[in-house]
């Protein structure tokens, strides 16, 4: 393609793109090296029913005029990223002198919310992702082989999980999994401990966690699968029926060759939902014991009190750079395929 | 003195014969869309504020266990998106740190002359709130299982934690207490309750840093841990609402949660034969203190800054003109310790007026509080499982709480 054509062809998304993504990446970006002016604090009588009292209150005049002055707060550079909410540098410092084993290291390190934010969100990208594959590649060849009559219905069944919205799922697993719901009771009677509890243990609830994000992963591998199927050319694989090959055979030897790619991009695309995974920890009330980054985010900008838009940002920033690191091996390896094949 | 105690009785009287000549109720102008949280005693309240509104009146009401995460943003939009909140001693801070609400001075003059005095939220010698109820928590009890065992109603922490200790051991009920420790805003509570009953201040004195990692802190935490090994397992995933669940199920027998439970525990639906068997009893003490571990809170409507002064004049005397709503209260005596005038308190109020009485400490209105009660509430889990020490987690506590604050400014 000649590259003034390219460029009339890619100029609408490029506009859309540096509009809705780019511009909002350099504004949080931005936010992210502010933090608030300084609160002016007064004292002030406050009476109530159960009396008057001294107390302090924002200075509400003064601090208005402040940011009036200085609307996008006190530059900070990048003391918000060093922060012990984020990347922790004095504390990890700190750690590392005063600790003589790695596990007490270690300990101290992901006792700290950023990369105990980061440990639950990589173990959930790590944990998810195959499984999904292997999954939805077994679920499509299954389903592949169905009747015509029934596929209609089968497929329908089997992306149901992707169709409900992840909150309303992890809610209604939240309740089955409760002590009193089916799946909860169920699982004391069978393990025979009327105190075993899903909710109660963090290794307990990372697992539950991470199996209903295998649940709701696993339709869009199917999915996309099941239409890269009907591309399987027929010639070799009538060819390999005659000469003898057993079903697993022409599987392994022609339908994973051809499905390669394909699995490629299924693994890239899961590992960046997952990287964000948010949804199944509200639903689950899984907070106390799972955060993951996105769910830092939330927490920066629905704290009980003003906004913490430079805290969002940096750990907004913090993901970007995660899973771009992430998806660089893959992208290389696309990139490569993508090469030989000219 | 005498000709000053004359010259204010004649200024009360020419308040209330002058100033009380509008009618709050029958709203016919502007729009009313309220943001309040959700329980029992509220839905109650808004049905007051509706009929009051009237039919013609373009009245909305959100009702959201989230209130206070949305109200900043929600208050801060010009036009703001609510003209009016429900606010505490807790929430208005926030509110107040922003300026986003308004003094009422002007609107209680014209409609609020069946307020009484107490009920008007004084700060800096501006309403900027009317109260209508009070609340706190405290202790509710099964009162025939409490008998069967001989064990008397609990007064301090040791007493409840001995007898459900004992509840256990008589294989009563697998997990006889139960409290709100949903990790979150609940768990927070939880430790200023227990931590305000051994006595501790949550700041240093005259200034906004923290003081929690001492030995009060470590009593409080190790109090709130032994009554979690008596609760429900899943006691991290249970908010207020959850307990009144297990409550109502039968599966506890002694809980600390709010007075105005009452509207929903005490109510025509679920097992009455529990119903009859829930007592309320004040709030215990803890550590040998004399003050209870609770905290005394008011409930009040406060008008959004960001709004009309049409919608705020509407949105104000619809809900004003439930606040003053003697009717309201006496048709509701137990739903709630209503502040209201004319008011003959329920069966329910005692433990409110008790702890009022012992000098309990209202929910502190510091400006940096909110602040302080969000790391406590994500930093106390893991002391909770068994996974860190006392002091580690009160330690993690004031660091979280030094990032957030030195980001808002206060420190």
């Amino acid at each position: 393609m000649p590259h003034r054509t390219f460029f009339w062809f890619i100029l609408p998304t490029a506009l859309a793109m540096i509009l809705f993504i780019g511009l909002p990446i350099v504004s949080s970006f931005f936010q992210s090296l502010h933090i608030e002016n300084e609160q002016v604090l007064m004292e002030v009588e406050n009476c109530d029913p159960f009396g008057c009292t001294t107390n302090v209150r924002v200075d509400v005049e003064a601090t208005e005029k402040i940011e009036a002055e200085n609307p996008l707060g006190r530059f900070n550079g990048f003391g918000t990223y060093t922060d012990r909410n984020h990347l922790a540098f004095d504390e990890i410092r700190e750690a590392w002198d005063n600790t003589s084993s790695i596990g007490e290291f270690k300990d101290i390190v992901l006792n700290l919310p950023f990369y105990k934010a980061l440990l639950f969100t990589l173990t959930f990208c790590f944990a998810v992702t195959p499984p999904v594959i292997v999954l939805g590649f077994i679920v499509a060849l299954s389903v592949n082989t169905l009747a015509k009559s029934l596929k209609g219905l089968i497929v329908f069944g089997t992306i149901l999980p992707m169709i409900v919205t992840p909150l309303i799922g992890s809610l209604v697993l939240f309740w089955m999994i409760d002590s009193q719901g089916i799946i909860g009771a169920s699982i004391q009677i069978l393990f025979d401990d009327p105190n075993l509890s899903l909710k109660a243990s963090s290794n307990l609830t990372w697992i539950t966690l991470i199996i209903y994000g295998i649940w709701h992963n696993t339709p869009f591998a199917f999915v996309v699968f099941y239409a890269a199927l009907q591309t399987v050319p027929q010639d070799p694989l009538e060819a390999a029926y005659i000469d003898g090959a057993t079903r697993f055979e022409r599987v392994r030897f022609i339908v994973i060759p051809h499905l390669y790619p394909v699995a490629t991009f299924i693994m890239l695309i899961c590992l960046m939902d997952n990287f964000r995974v948010f949804e199944p920890i509200i639903g689950f009330s899984a907070e106390g014991v799972a955060q993951s980054l996105s769910w830092m985010i939330y927490q920066d900008l629905r704290n009980e009190n003003k906004m913490l838009f430079g805290s969002a940002g940096a750990t907004s920033m913090l993901t970007i750079l995660g899973i771009a690191f992430l998806l660089t091996p893959v992208l290389i390896r696309t990139w490569k395929e993508f090469k030989t094949e000219r | 003195m005498k000709k000053l105690i004359i010259a204010l009785l004649i200024s009360f009287a020419s308040t209330s014969v002058f100033a009380g000549s509008h009618s709050p109720c029958g709203v016919t102008s502007g729009s009313i869309n309220i943001l309040a949280n959700e329980f029992t005693t509220y839905r109650i309240f808004m049905d007051e504020v509706k009929s009051c509104a009237g039919p013609d009146a373009d009245f909305n009401v959100t009702h959201s266990v989230d209130h206070n995460k949305l109200q900043v943003a929600a208050l801060s939009a010009n036009p703001a998106e609510f003209s009016a909140k429900l606010v505490t001693n807790g929430s208005i801070t926030p509110l107040m740190n922003d300026g986003l609400i308004r003094p009422l001075d002007d609107l209680v003059a014209k409609y609020g002359s069946n307020l009484n005095d107490n009920q008007k939220i004084t700060i800096d010698g501006k309403i900027y709130a009317v109260a209508f109820m009070a609340n706190a928590q405290h202790l509710w009890y099964r009162e025939s299982i409490l008998n069967d065992l001989g064990i008397a109603v609990p007064s301090t922490y040791e007493e409840v934690i001995a007898a459900a200790e004992k509840i256990k051991a008589a294989g009563v009920m697998e997990n006889p207490y139960a409290g709100a420790f949903k990790s979150g805003w609940n768990l927070g509570q939880e430790f200023v309750n227990m931590y305000l009953g051994h006595g501790g201040e949550f700041f240093k004195s005259g200034s906004a840093q923290p003081n929690v990692n001492n030995e009060k802190g470590v009593a409080a935490l190790n109090v709130i841990k032994k009554l979690t090994e008596l609760s429900n397992p899943d006691f991290l995933t249970q908010d207020t609402n959850a307990v009144k669940e297990e409550w109502e199920s039968g599966n506890v027998a002694l809980m600390h949660i709010w007075n105005s439970g009452a509207a929903s525990l005490l109510d025509d639906e679920g097992d009455q034969n529990i119903k009859a068997d829930t007592r309320l009893a004040p709030s215990p003490t803890v550590g040998g203190g004399n003050k209870p571990a609770t905290t005394l809170w008011w409930d009040g409507i406060a008008i959004a800054t960001n709004t009309s002064d049409e919608n705020a004049e509407s949105s104000f005397r619809a809900l004003v003109g439930a606040a003053s709503s003697t009717d309201l209260a006496n048709n509701n005596p137990n739903a709630t310790v209503w502040l209201i005038k004319g008011y003959t308190p329920g069966d329910t109020a005692g433990p409110v007026v008790d702890a009022a009485s012992r000098g309990t400490t209202p929910y502190p209105s510091f400006p940096h509080m909110s602040l302080m009660h969000g790391a406590l509430s994500t930093e106390l889990v893991e002391f909770l499982q068994g996974n860190e020490s006392a002091e580690k987690a009160l330690a993690d506590v004031e660091a979280a709480y030094i990032a957030k604050a030195t980001e808002q400014g206060f420190l």
